[in-house]
């Protein structure tokens, strides 16, 4: 698949400003008064900027609106939902917490679980496509979740939570690799289906339909280098994990906890960048390509 | 919750008129249904009532809207400002354009009329350009045939008085089997697509003869991969294994072919001709009474058998001479089968097969008919299995014989003109005796004594001046090819430009890319153009050319004359052309102008109309001196070539209700657009097979004005006017060649079909046959630069065989260096499987010059798609004679494109990843095409 | 709207004919003809007379070599347009219901007024069935011609899709699938259509009609025969051969 940049932005900042406003809505910290602010307009400028980045890739943006309409199937208008209605609760409860000094306890945990149902409707957006066999996995909204609950619990300053959730997120990180790695050979579909003519003997694609590009080529066909792979996986791992934990175990100091978050997030969007990079949808199989 | 869905408009309103005309996009001449909103073309889909397409369209048909739109139309007469092969021109009126081209022809024609070279490329109006280049008194007029497909043309003319494509069809009705040999996506493309789907449909099998498995042949239902130019070595095998296993229609050849005529056995000057009456008919024995009698006498039943003894001189037929040959060992399969890449157990089935489908599938039609000698039918025998064949063929120095095999094939199974079979269509059958013979005599101011092209029927009709010397700038009907029916376009510019046979003052030049890809050796041919001699003049001192559209060859012309697009313009697609019938039908057609012209250009046909007239050509001119016709569609209309017959057939006489024969009408143009575009007169039923012999048929064409005489005639299994042309060689009349050609002449000329290697000089170490074939959405287009078919096909890659990829451990989208004796080129290559191994080809005519056709630079026409024109050159490598030796057919001079052999090597990608040789980018006269398009003409 | 109706009245779908297409890319330009100029936005092209000429197609032509474990290699020409699937994920996917399939036969639609062209139905369809068009911002597909088939302006035998109406082969057939006794379904019985990625579980309702078997005429002839089992060796043999059937005639 083609890494749009929009993608990876919306996914990165929203799946971290989601994460954070889980443990914004826990009470964790608990904060309030300027420091909530402070909190909050972190998390609304990662989860709304994302948003709004995601955006940039639609032909028609004006007419985003109407993307609410079909949530009885699509998981792409549940997310819309679900991020409105976190964004409002969360901000409902921000209004409590920031001017009116109130804790509403009650609307941080709905709120908090809003955000949660945001990340995991992003991230069954990616899981449910059938066409891209490294998706369509029950690790892609664990990758998801975690990976949000982890940045949000770095982000919240929750220490003792974000050690466990990161080493959770690096194995989650590490499963899903090793089986994506696996998904399209297993998933049964190669140019032999595709075709129909696969029992006649072995297909190979000939020429293309037109010896020009396409949508379909710039969307969904992006060829990385395995070594190319393998070195920005490394990078991605220690960025998002290794640097995090370590800065993490040695005592406390605001510019490793920056540190800390800069190298996670940066982790997390090469990540993301692979995750999208990486992901072969099979109509790639009709140019002979993958 | 119930389904809610939006409510559509599912009748919207599809056009505001239908105009009905003929395509141009290519030479199929489909009918087309122009959609028209607000005046402007929406929609183009193919006419259903049509006899050639009904219906269907192919891409380009389709495509035609981006072709009238193209940013690449010529606007107005140009005159070049800059040198030569730059593209710098300036525009002119056109009145200061015709005066120009008037104060160039007129001094010509008054001097030396040989010294206007007129050749017209991409033509539909041969009847009438030639007649143009009659009365202007120019020798020097031919079409592309030359280099296109002459020998299929005259090989069927030759032989059997017709050949494929236009001369003939498939009967796609009853045919069982369907073989084809060699590349024949390019002539009646649509016709045989539908024919293929057709016989399809009913179950029927197609059996492919080609090194690439693309196109019809990828669903053939058996691929022969044959090693290119030895289809007439397998076609003589296959003739030996049915003659030996006497699978052939003895009955059909005795009373149709010339297999039992007698063959003069005598020594001396007839030797090798028929035994011919005192009326010149050709004698056989008649069966039933052991008599010597004339062929056609009614009763007689010729014996393919019998001699004839006289003066202690056995006369044998035909029929003796084949059996002697093709019996022979030497085209036994296991002889051939390695030089032509076939098991000899495939060449076995594959005879075997289509004598099992010929014989033993063998049906009969209940219709009456009554042949040539009075003897009546009650039924037609249909053998259902026809042949088709085009350039892949022809376009080889051993074309021409290996035509005539391939008709020998169908004539031995008795497959032409029967059901089942390859049927003619009018106005073929034709015998070559009812063609013209060339005619060359130039008179300063007159007219040139005949038509220029024709069918030589022995030396006697060559194109020679009194000493000898060609008489044609392309040499033409001359000994190097005696049977240059078409003439040879490929020579003009070379020949013109070596003075050699003479010098010329003016070439003349439509829709010809000469300077690209309609040429053999176009970097040497844009140095003939460009190159001057020692006063720094022009060698071809002026060159003028019309064309439609920004092509590579317009740089190279002084004057321009614009054409229109082919919806802006009336046209006719004549009988005495090259029409549009069918096997059960005559038909022509029409364009008109279903829109006007936007831009300063005018129809070529209608311009030449203006140059005959300011020039008084004989002809055009009323006796008072007024002008006859002021335009085409005036000339379409009211010339008459001969008494009531015209350019068009359809709808003469005072009320339009005459065909073929009948008086002008000046309604007639309407009365074609009222009918679609087309006028169809139907051949009836029991005249429409067996037409060369059928008398209702010859009564028909009569009627029709496609003969004035009924013409039966045998097919000429063994071709009397090659014969006349050994007999030269041995010795024989007046008329000799030179002496280096008669060695040629005896071997290539043998009146029986015969197989020969070509020329292989200069080929040591280039092992591997290069072809080219252009993609179906793009054959014969003059519209490759159009905006949705260059998407299909912008680049082209050297496809290269799976066994060859791994020889020189070459990929997908490596390059590789492909020499030639001639040149050299480095190319992007790709892997096919189903592939001669030992076969490398591209698609054709992709590749474009830079500045060329309204395209940006950076076009992948230009930068990575390539020709393999630069490999071929049109003549071959010298021989250390002190000859140059033409690379074409000795009999027909038919470019031999597909001989070409080539090495390869692996090679680093060219510093700038583009295509060589690279060629200097030309201005481009029009401009460049704009970034996007969404070409809606509704709203 | 995006939820796919329960069932539709008819299945109408295209069935493509393997053995037959050569090729030749008519369907092709058709097909942008005729939706350029009709059904929503025009299909619009990119650098079209430059160096990387991209443009929106509804349908398009590949080519696969098929090599079988024995004999020649073959090449297969391969239409592919929209599949008008009657588990559509495309229209599952879409969240603002521009996407649909229709309830009377089957046909999937995109409502371009509603389309925001995010491009998600593309990504769910395995087909490459989708192309969102660069000018106009939405999604294009194939329509199965839905303004000609029912179209009142045209005549009746014309009511077919584009493609249908101008493949010169006849390797296109239009038809309801849903009914077994429709010509298209015999088609397919008859020559054992087949679906593509038929694990994808999209059910889809066109269908593709597998090639014959080829490079067979060695099998069907016994070259040893009596049919090609000479009647002499030498000509002289050929020529008594020859008075005697003659005489036959």
């Amino acid at each position: 698949m083609h890494p749009a940049p929009s993608v990876i932005i919306f996914t990165t900042l929203s799946g971290l400003g989601f994460g954070l406003l889980v443990f914004l809505g826990l009470g964790f910290p608990a904060v309030s008064g300027w420091m909530a602010f402070a909190f909050f307009a972190i998390a609304y400028a990662l989860a709304v900027g994302g948003l709004m980045a995601s955006t940039f890739h639609l032909g028609h943006p004006e007419r985003a609106w109407k993307a609410f309409i079909q949530w009885k199937t699509s998981w792409l208008s549940r997310e819309g939902w679900c991020a409105v209605l976190a964004l409002i609760i969360m901000g409902l409860y921000a209004i409590g917490l920031v001017f009116l000094d109130q804790n509403w306890s009650l609307l941080g945990w709905i709120g908090a679980l809003f955000s949660l149902a945001t990340v995991f409707t992003t991230s069954m957006i990616y899981t449910q496509l059938k066409t891209i066999p490294r998706w369509n996995m029950n690790l892609t909204p664990a990758m998801f979740l975690s990976f949000s609950l982890a940045g949000g619990a770095l982000l919240a300053g929750q220490t003792s939570v974000a050690i466990p959730l990161l080493l959770i997120s690096a194995l989650v990180q590490m499963l899903y690799w090793r089986k994506g790695d696996q998904a399209f050979a297993c998933s049964g579909t190669d140019l032999g289906t595709a075709t129909g003519l696969g029992v006649r003997g072995s297909v190979r694609a000939f020429e293309p339909p037109h010896t020009g590009t396409n949508y379909l080529l710039r969307e969904f066909v992006h060829v990385v280098g395995r070594k190319h792979a393998e070195k920005l996986r490394v990078i991605s791992f220690v960025l998002a994990f290794v640097l995090p934990v370590l800065l993490l175990v040695l005592p406390f100091n605001h510019f490793f906890a920056l540190l800390a978050v800069a190298s996670h997030l940066a982790g997390v969007a090469t990540s993301r960048w692979l995750f999208f990079a990486q992901a072969e949808h099979v109509v790639g199989l009709y140019y002979g390509k993958r | 919750m119930t389904h809610q869905q939006p409510i559509l408009d599912t009748s919207p309103k599809v056009s505001d008129e239908v105009r009905k005309t003929t395509c141009y996009m290519c030479a199929c001449r489909c009918g087309i249904n122009v959609h028209m909103k607000d005046g402007k073309v929406a929609y183009i889909e193919g006419n259903r009532d049509h006899p050639v397409n009904k219906g269907v369209l192919c891409a380009k048909g389709s495509a035609g809207i981006m072709q009238v739109n193209a940013p690449s139309r010529l606007r107005a007469p140009l005159k070049r400002v800059g040198p030569r092969g730059s593209g710098k021109f300036e525009e002119i009126s056109w009145d200061e354009a015709l005066e120009l081209a008037v104060s160039w022809l007129k001094p010509i024609r008054e001097d030396n009329p040989e010294k206007l070279a007129f050749f017209t490329g991409r033509d539909q109006s041969q009847s009438f350009t030639s007649f143009w280049a009659q009365n202007f008194g120019t020798c020097n007029y031919a079409a592309h045939g030359g280099f296109c497909s002459v020998n299929m043309a005259a090989g069927g003319i030759y032989t059997m008085g017709g050949a494929f494509w236009e001369f003939g069809q498939p009967d796609w009705d009853h045919t069982k089997l369907f073989m084809l040999f060699g590349v024949a996506e390019d002539h009646d493309s649509n016709p045989i697509k539908m024919g293929i789907g057709k016989i399809k449909a009913r179950g029927a099998r197609v059996i492919g003869v080609n090194p690439i498995r693309s196109g019809y042949n990828a669903v053939a239902d058996d691929w022969v991969g044959i090693t290119p130019g030895t289809d007439g070595l397998f076609i003589l095998s296959m003739i030996h294994v049915l003659m030996k296993a006497g699978k052939i229609d003895l009955d059909y050849l005795s009373r149709y072919t010339n297999a039992p005529v007698l063959i003069d056995a005598s020594e001396g000057p007839t030797k090798g001709l028929f035994l011919r009456d005192e009326d010149g008919k050709p004698l056989v024995i008649d069966r039933a009474t052991g008599e010597l009698t004339a062929f056609d006498k009614p009763g007689v039943r010729p014996d393919l058998s019998a001699t004839y003894e006289k003066d202690g001189v056995t006369h044998r037929p035909v029929f003796h001479l084949m059996a002697e040959r093709y019996l022979s060992d030497e085209y036994a399969p296991e002889n051939i089968a390695e030089q032509c890449g076939i098991p000899a157990q495939r060449i076995r089935a594959i005879a075997g097969e289509l004598a099992r489908v010929a014989f033993d599938e063998a049906f009969e039609l209940d219709r009456e008919w009554t042949d040539f000698r009075g003897e009546k039918h009650s039924k037609m025998i249909g053998r259902p299995v026809a042949m088709h064949s085009m350039r892949g063929v022809s376009a080889h120095a051993n074309g021409f014989q290996t035509c005539r095999a391939l008709h020998v094939l169908q004539i031995l199974l008795g497959t032409v003109e029967v059901p089942g079979g390859f049927r003619f269509k009018p106005p073929y059958p034709k015998p070559v005796e009812a063609h013209p013979t060339p005619h060359c005599k130039v008179t300063p101011n007159s007219p040139l004594d005949g038509p220029h092209l024709g069918f030589v029927q022995g030396p006697e009709h060559l194109a020679l001046k009194e000493d000898g010397s060609p008489a044609r700038i392309d040499k033409a009907f001359t000994w190097e090819n005696p049977m240059s029916s078409h003439g040879l376009m490929h020579m003009v510019i070379s020949n013109a430009h070596a003075g050699d046979p003479y010098k010329i003052d003016t070439l003349f030049m439509y829709m010809a890319n000469m300077s690209w890809n309609s040429t053999m050796n176009p970097k040497g041919v844009m140095e003939m153009l460009t190159d001057k001699d020692e006063n720094g003049d022009y060698v071809i001192p002026r060159i003028i050319y019309s064309d439609a559209y920004s092509s590579e060859m317009v740089a190279y012309a002084d004057l321009i004359l614009p054409d229109t697009t082919y919806l802006e313009r009336h046209d006719c697609i004549s009988l005495l052309d090259r029409p549009i019938c069918e096997a059960d039908a005559a038909a022509d057609a029409i364009r008109w102008p279903v829109i006007e012209p936007d831009r300063e250009v005018r129809g070529f046909q209608s311009v030449l109309i203006d140059l005959a007239n300011r020039m008084g050509l004989p002809c055009f001119t009323n006796e008072d001196g007024s002008a006859k016709w002021v335009d085409y569609a005036d000339y379409i209309v009211n010339h008459e070539r001969k008494p009531g017959i015209g350019p068009l057939a359809g709808f003469r006489g005072e009320n339009g209700d005459k065909k073929g024969r009948g008086e002008v009408n000046p309604d007639q143009l309407n009365r074609y657009i009222e009918n679609g575009g087309f006028y169809v007169a139907h051949i009836p039923e029991g005249a429409d097979y067996y037409k060369p012999w059928n008398t209702a048929y010859q009564d028909w064409a009569v009627g029709m004005g496609i003969y004035d005489s009924p013409q039966p005639y045998l097919f000429q299994l063994y071709s009397e006017p090659m014969r006349k042309f050994q007999l030269a060689a041995e010795g024989h009349g007046e008329r000799q060649p030179p002496e280096h050609l008669r060695a040629r002449i005896k071997e290539t000329m043998d009146p029986m079909p015969i197989w020969y290697e070509t020329d292989q000089t200069g080929n040591e170490g280039f092992t591997v046959n290069a072809l080219t074939q252009r993609p179906m959405a793009m054959y014969h287009s003059w519209g490759t630069q159009n905006a949705w078919l260059r998407q299909l096909h912008g680049r082209n890659p050297l496809y290269v065989p799976t066994k060859l990829m791994r020889e020189h451990g070459l990929q997908d989208g490596d390059w590789a260096k492909v020499t030639s004796p001639h040149g050299e080129i480095t190319v992007p290559v790709m892997e096919m499987a189903a592939l001669n191994d030992n076969t490398v080809w591209t698609w054709n005519a992709i590749g474009k010059r830079k500045g060329a056709w309204a395209l940006q630079e950076d076009a992948p026409e230009a930068t990575k798609g390539f020709l393999l024109n630069h490999l071929i050159h049109e003549l071959l490598p010298a021989k250390g004679d002190g000859l140059r030796w033409a690379n074409s057919d000795p009999i027909t001079g038919q470019a031999a494109w597909f001989d070409l052999k080539v090495k390869i090597e692996k090679a680093a990608p060219p510093s700038d990843a583009e295509s060589q040789p690279e060629f200097p980018a030309i201005k481009s006269p029009v401009g460049t095409g704009p970034q996007d398009l969404a070409w809606k003409v509704g709203k | 709207m995006t939820q796919l109706p329960q069932s539709t009245d008819r299945k109408m779908g295209l069935v493509i004919d393997l053995d037959t297409c050569v090729g030749c890319h008519a369907c092709v330009i058709s097909c942008k003809g005729w939706n350029t100029e009709n059904y929503g936005a025009p299909l619009s092209d990119q650098d079209a007379y430059g160096g990387n000429p991209s443009g929106t197609f509804l349908n398009r032509v590949h080519s696969y070599e098929v090599q079988p474990a024995e004999g020649h290699a073959q090449l297969i020409h391969f239409p592919k347009s929209c599949l008008h699937c009657e588990d559509a994920p495309c229209v599952t996917v879409c969240p603002t219901g521009a996407s649909y399939k229709r309830v009377e036969d089957g046909i999937v639609l995109v409502n371009e007024s509603d389309c925001i062209g995010c491009g998600l139905c593309a990504w769910s369809c395995p087909y490459g069935a989708r192309e969102l068009d660069q000018a106009e911002g939405v999604m294009k597909k194939c329509t199965l011609c839905v303004d000609r088939i029912y179209n009142e302006n045209l005549p009746e035998v014309d009511r077919v899709p584009s493609c249908v109406r101008t493949c010169p082969a006849g390797a296109r057939h239009f038809g309801d699938l849903g009914d077994p006794d429709s010509d298209v379904s015999k088609l397919v019985a008859d020559r054992g259509g087949v679906d593509l990625m038929p694990e994808m579980g999209t059910k889809p309702v066109n269908k593709y009609l597998p090639p014959r078997p080829k490079d067979t005429v060695e099998d069907q002839i016994d070259i040893l025969a009596p049919l090609l089992a000479p009647v002499a060796e030498e000509p002289k043999g050929f020529l008594s051969w020859l008075d005697k059937t003659l005489e036959k005639l």
